[in-house]
């Protein structure tokens, strides 16, 4: 027996290291999976398979000297990767990671804060994100670095407009905002409680989300705010050390977290097919649904790694206009479309 | 417990609001402002308006303000490249914000009644929220958002009324 206070804190503890252990193991899968995609063997040198490449990149980044530069805003300098790597951190608590478990009687549902409008919260800590980035690249006193946050600003606040339009279609058909609810309706078994994840009720939506995930995240092709081609290192291209670990360490989270979303509102959670008809115990069945998440956000995370060797960085006017002309007005029509055909053939 | 949290958030609230005006620096200006709107969307949370206070967040906070950090960094305003402003004109700004306070000092003096009957349960959810919009106030609603449809479509005429031919 035990707490609902202690099991709420044990569930933050627990979220929060294996957030930071994908986060860690996301930076080795990413080099793997790039070396695998061309044709090299990867890192191999740390342990077994360089499975202890992420210790040895982390020890490396907190022995480095660090450097703050003399004409950098100092307070704001070190504020910008810590608001990154906060943000980051603070969408995990919406996720629903699993069912409910029942222990000595008592009912814990394996998701840290259960709120009536989880995806809104969800967005609400994305749109806070960028102003990590904007921080550290104003406050390095650098034109590479303010260029880098200018994009970055510009991109996000575009690209959140046409998430933001991709969800609605799915929010008026499930009827609700809470994430906990959403995962609970695409519940899967056979005969009568056989129920489609939201991808097939909503492919176009799905893809539009999983697009402006990607340009949130400021992943490939829409890396633009740290184009290294064009910017050396874009906003942190003053940061070195733990800092700019900091800040790549946030994006892996964005990273995870946007798989855990993607994979929560479109691909079923924590549920999986037939799981009501194997005359398993409930426990059983949220452990194996946690595993499940787990393996759904592990794809994801390689799908984003397999996008970036595979789709080479857009232009910057390219961006804008994809996400202003195309997916907007897409998101627009999938609205229209979804909910009128939802009236038609209910 | 709500009480002390209301009071620290109105510290707060009120505390940069004032750094707002004083910051010298105006990307400092900006930041507190942030703070400001955040601290604002936990008054709401303490009025049991999850909703608002998310949405505050999400437009206030992340988009709006994102922008104003964006023209501000643009701009790079910094002591020397300040305009100076002349003695006539502050005084005048100092009126109008004097005269706006009074204006909303008395509009929320008689509102204290008003305050203690909403105090329903549930009345932040969306569905609440929702009903009160769709049902209740339609027409303003409607009428709201052909408002922003127009500003809309009106910026849109604006930035492209100087039609250059050097596309790229």
């Amino acid at each position: 027996m035990i707490t609902f206070l202690t099991f709420k804190i044990i569930l933050v503890a627990l979220v929060f290291v294996i957030t930071l252990l994908v986060a860690a193991y996301s930076t080795y899968a990413e080099r793997k999976v790039a070396a695998f995609l061309q044709d090299r063997i990867g890192p191999n040198r740390a342990g077994p398979f360089g499975i202890l490449q992420p210790l040895a990149d982390g020890l490396k980044f907190i022995m480095k000297e660090e450097i703050i530069p003399v004409v950098s805003n100092k307070f704001l300098f070190i504020l910008g990767p810590c608001i990154a790597m906060m943000t980051a951190l603070m969408a995990g608590v919406l996720i629903p990671w699993g069912g409910t478990l029942t222990i000595g009687g008592e009912t814990y549902a394996l998701q840290i804060a259960e709120l009536d409008n989880g995806i809104l919260y969800v967005f609400a800590v994305v749109s806070i994100g960028v102003y990590g980035i904007m921080i550290g690249g104003w406050a390095s006193n650098n034109k590479f670095s303010l260029l880098g946050a200018i994009r970055a600003s510009a991109q996000m606040i575009s690209y959140e407009i046409a998430m933001g339009l991709s969800i609605i279609a799915l929010v008026a058909i499930t009827g609700t905002l809470s994430l906990s609810e959403i995962s609970a309706q695409q519940a899967g078994g056979t005969g009568g409680d056989w129920n489609f994840w939201n991808v097939v009720y909503h492919p176009l939506g799905c893809l539009i989300f999983i697009i402006c995930a990607f340009a949130e995240c400021n992943r490939t092709p829409f890396d633009l705010p740290e184009c290294e081609t064009e910017l050396v290192g874009g906003y942190h291209t003053e940061y070195s050390s733990m800092k700019l670990g900091f800040y790549l360490f946030a994006e892996y989270i964005n990273m995870f977290i946007s798989s855990a979303v993607i994979s929560t509102l479109y691909f079923g959670g924590y549920n999986f097919p037939f799981m009501n008809d194997l005359g398993l115990d409930q426990n059983m069945i949220t452990i194996i649904g946690t595993v499940v998440m787990f393996a759904k956000v592990a794809f994801f995370i390689f799908f984003f790694m397999w996008i970036r060797w595979t789709i080479p960085r857009f232009r910057y006017d390219q961006l804008m206009n994809l996400g202003w002309k195309i997916l907007i007005p897409l998101a627009v029509a999938n609205v229209f479309i979804t909910v009128a055909s939802y009236l038609i053939f209910k | 417990m709500t009480l002390n949290l209301f009071y620290f958030l109105s510290f707060l609230a009120v505390l940069s609001a004032l750094m707002v005006v004083f910051s010298k620096n105006p990307v400092y200006s900006v930041l507190y402002l942030i703070i400001t709107f955040f601290t604002i969307a936990g008054h709401y949370i303490l009025l049991d308006a999850q909703f608002l206070a998310v949405v505050h967040v999400i437009v206030y906070a992340g988009a709006i303000m994102v922008l104003f950090l964006y023209v501000i960094m643009l701009l790079n305003l910094n002591r020397e490249s300040e305009p100076h402003k002349s003695n006539i004109l502050k005084f005048a700004a100092v009126i109008c914000a004097g005269l706006l306070l009074v204006v909303l000092v008395g509009s929320l003096k008689g509102t204290e009644a008003i305050v203690q009957q909403s105090g329903k349960a549930g009345i932040g959810y969306v569905k609440t929220l929702g009903e009160v919009m769709f049902k209740e106030f339609l027409l303003p609603f409607e009428i709201t958002s052909i408002l922003l449809l127009a500003a809309m479509v009106g910026a849109v005429m604006l930035g492209k009324s100087e039609k250059t031919n050097d596309t790229i």
